[in-house]
């Protein structure tokens, strides 16, 4: 069933959710919420690699997508470790007040 | 030249061992070096009597193998050997070789200055020693480090006279300069010694007379006004090295003819650039300042570095290159004039002096004069002779006054002594004898030397012979002035006169060395034309021999009467000056007063020196020091320090303040950027 959905359909998804994703990330103040948008822009990679594998029939893009959702996990707990020792320092998850470094 | 060490199976046994004497000849530079080395590591540690054995011993070692080279280099008739060391810096085809060379110019030069030099060394082993009244001795405090640069000296000099390129007599040139600066300054924290006025007698205005410079400031002067020569020589070098492309000295010579047809303008600014290091070198007009005022180092030092050896390395160095003052004659009648007139110059300075080691300074000045006119006029051999004698005779006349002061406690003004022959006979005698060579007195090596130079004056002009003749007639005066003053007549200083002493056997031995040396050493240039061997004539014939076109030959030679009456006139001239001193400072001693009451304005232009230092201080040094001064605080502080240093850093601040703007801390806008950026790539090739 699924070889009856064209391509084009899982690419223009994969965009969509990209470009909500980077949305997010620029227009929300909220860490939390950054680190989500950033989970979802990289799955929206994923499902573009699983629909080119498909569509090309190779087996490279889901063996990316491994690799993705694992670094995906280590940057979830380095990330969200980081946001808790920002919120125990500031007392804030907003990301506008992490602005001690800027020139 | 090849390493000659294996080719020797046709000389015999003697002289194949003394090849390795050659060959050894870097040992004269090391032992000295060694002798350094030890006496300024441990020199301090020990004591001052192993220092006296040490100090002397490497100087002694080196004569030795300079002895040993020069049998060897007679068994070989002369031939020059070039004994390479090491390559200093090999660049593409700029090499610089540590090459010595050996050739009867350069071993007449080791002889002169290892043994003269070890005699000095003999001498100041007593003479930086003060015994008190008790007889307990009281060495120097630096006593090692006086040692430790006499050391140095020698180990330059020999650097200066032995290496076989310009570049290595360049530096020897400067490591020479580095030890006079040092030993002038010895006793550094000594101050300026007031001069006492020279009364004129009751009812007239003393003299008054400046203030010595420190030992500190003299030796200062004597490394400024030697930097004014070292450019010129400096520079001498650069032109030789951009007009041959090489420094070697065989390389130079062997080119010069050529160079002389094809770029005739070169070679005479090459000789007047090297001249004009030797001006400073061995102080000669305008340059001459430092040499009287390097009289506040220690005794032994104004004999070894500032009369016998060090200041003659300028008549050395045109010697040397010959060649190239043969193929410029303008230059070498300029570096006559100059000698004649410096010769002329410091004789009248050295009238009235009244301090014993001034007169003997502006001899020394004087002398040189002698030498740079007889290698003016291509008289080489000449001047080298009158070198040889002028090393022997200037230094004991000067271990002489260093004995005087030691047994008068450094008291060195004339004016206080008196009658000193009576105490002091070795001294006396010695001193008799280096002033009656100084003088010229017929049979002493002096005379023959300074003769010979008188005669190749002639020669060339007239002139020069009549300022020359007349020169020697001052000499006579004004030495024998000295000596009468200060050891004849009648003590003018009681209580000095009472403590006087001879000195010890240390001195006593360099005094009677020399004066032997200052008697016999009229043997080396017998003169020619009575049909006497002249021995420096052949031996240094080798070193002309690159001078192919003939300049020598060609010189016309005077007829026997003309030589004999020239000789006859010196002869006259030295006897009338010691007579007329006798008659000045013995018999009448009320003329001198009265001649200096009587033409005062003269002679207080004399005893201050035609205050040449006074004008040079006028137009030069201030002029000098307020540029200095304008520049540091206007050039220095205000353009370098504030608009450039500070301005520059301060700009930089400031736009690095603006471009901070830019990082706003809003994790957004950085996120834009980068997409932005990344949009911006992707449409770059996909629309390319």
């Amino acid at each position: 069933m699924i070889d009856q959905v064209p391509v084009s359909y899982y690419l223009l998804l994969g965009a969509i959710l990209f470009a909500i994703g980077a949305g997010g990330v620029l227009i929300r103040r909220n860490t939390i919420v950054i680190l989500m948008c950033v989970e979802m822009m990289m799955n929206a990679v994923n499902l573009t690699f699983i629909a080119f594998s498909r569509y090309l029939d190779s087996a490279t893009g889901q063996i990316f997508v491994f690799m993705v959702m694992a670094v995906a996990a280590v940057e979830v707990a380095i990330g969200l470790a980081l946001l808790v020792e920002l919120n125990r320092h500031k007392e804030t998850v907003n990301i506008d007040e992490f602005n001690s470094l800027k020139g | 030249m090849p390493i000659r060490l294996f080719a020797s199976r046709n000389l015999p046994f003697v002289a194949r061992q003394c090849v390795l004497m050659i060959q050894l000849i870097w040992l004269t530079i090391a032992l000295p070096l060694a002798g350094v080395l030890f006496n300024g590591i441990l020199g301090r540690r020990l004591s001052h009597k192993v220092v006296s054995v040490v100090g002397p011993l490497a100087v002694l070692g080196a004569f030795i193998t300079g002895a040993g080279a020069l049998v060897e280099l007679w068994s070989r008739g002369g031939e020059a050997v070039t004994v390479p060391l090491w390559t200093w810096a090999a660049i593409d085809t700029f090499s610089v070789n540590i090459n010595l060379l050996v050739d009867p110019l350069s071993l007449l030069m080791v002889l002169v200055v290892t043994g003269v030099g070890f005699l000095i060394h003999v001498y100041a082993t007593e003479y930086m020693v003060h015994k008190d009244e008790s007889g307990h001795a009281h060495p120097d405090r630096d006593f090692a480090r006086f040692f430790t640069f006499l050391n140095l000296f020698i180990a330059s000099m020999l650097i200066l006279v032995l290496g076989d390129n310009y570049l290595m007599m360049y530096v020897g040139w400067e490591l020479v300069g580095v030890c006079s600066y040092l030993l002038i300054g010895f006793w550094f924290d000594r101050p300026a010694e007031e001069q006492a006025p020279i009364e004129l007698g009751e009812g007239h205005r003393p003299v008054a007379l400046k203030p010595l410079l420190s030992p500190a400031a003299s030796g200062m002067k004597a490394f400024i006004v030697n930097r004014i020569g070292d450019l010129g020589f400096a520079l001498g070098v650069f032109l030789i090295w951009s007009t041959f492309g090489t420094l070697q000295f065989s390389a130079v010579f062997a080119e010069a003819p050529h160079i002389a047809e094809t770029m005739p303008s070169v070679l005479p600014w090459i000789a007047l650039l090297l001249f004009v290091g030797a001006m400073g070198k061995s102080a000669q007009i305008p340059l001459f300042v430092w040499l009287p005022d390097a009289m506040a180092g220690p005794t032994p030092v104004s004999a070894l570095i500032h009369a016998a050896t060090m200041v003659t390395a300028g008549v050395y160095m045109i010697v040397r290159s010959n060649v190239i003052y043969s193929l410029a004659p303008g230059v070498s009648m300029f570096v006559a004039v100059i000698g004649a007139a410096t010769a002329l110059f410091a004789a009248t300075i050295a009238l009235v002096q009244v301090d014993l080691k001034r007169v003997l300074a502006y001899s020394t000045v004087s002398q040189l004069g002698y030498m740079f006119m007889a290698v003016g006029v291509g008289a080489y051999t000449a001047g080298m002779f009158h070198l040889t004698t002028h090393a022997f005779f200037k230094a004991l006349l000067f271990l002489g006054a260093g004995s005087v002061m030691h047994a008068l406690h450094d008291v060195i003004d004339i004016r206080r002594m008196g009658g000193l022959r009576n105490k002091m006979r070795t001294t006396w005698l010695t001193f008799w004898v280096g002033g009656l060579a100084l003088a010229g007195f017929p049979l002493m090596s002096g005379f023959f030397s300074k003769d010979e130079i008188l005669a190749k004056a002639f020669e060339a002009s007239p002139i020069l012979w009549g300022v020359g003749i007349l020169t020697a007639g001052l000499t006579a005066f004004y030495t024998f002035r000295a000596i009468f003053i200060a050891f004849h007549g009648q003590p003018r200083d009681q209580h000095l006169y009472d403590h006087a002493h001879e000195s010890g056997s240390a001195i006593s031995f360099a005094l009677v060395m020399l004066a032997a040396l200052a008697l016999l050493g009229g043997l080396l240039g017998l003169p020619t034309f009575l049909g006497l061997p002249h021995a420096l004539d052949g031996w240094l014939e080798p070193v002309y021999v690159a001078a192919a076109h003939g300049a020598e030959g060609a010189a016309h030679h005077l007829s026997f009467g003309t030589e004999l009456g020239l000789m006859s006139t010196s002869a006259v001239v030295a006897i009338a000056g010691i007579i007329l001193a006798y008659v000045f400072y013995v018999v009448r001693p009320t003329i001198p007063q009265n001649l200096a009451r009587a033409t005062r304005p003269i002679f207080s232009l004399l005893a201050n020196k035609y205050y040449v230092d006074e004008i040079y201080e006028a137009v030069f040094v201030n002029p000098g020091l307020k540029l200095a001064r304008a520049m540091a605080q206007g050039i220095d502080a205000l353009l370098i320090d504030s608009v450039l240093v500070d301005g520059l850093a301060k700009a930089v601040g400031r736009l690095g303040q603006q471009a901070s703007r830019l990082q706003t801390g809003y994790l957004r806008h950085y996120a834009l950027a980068t997409f932005v950026g990344v949009l911006v790539l992707l449409s770059y090739f996909f629309l390319r």
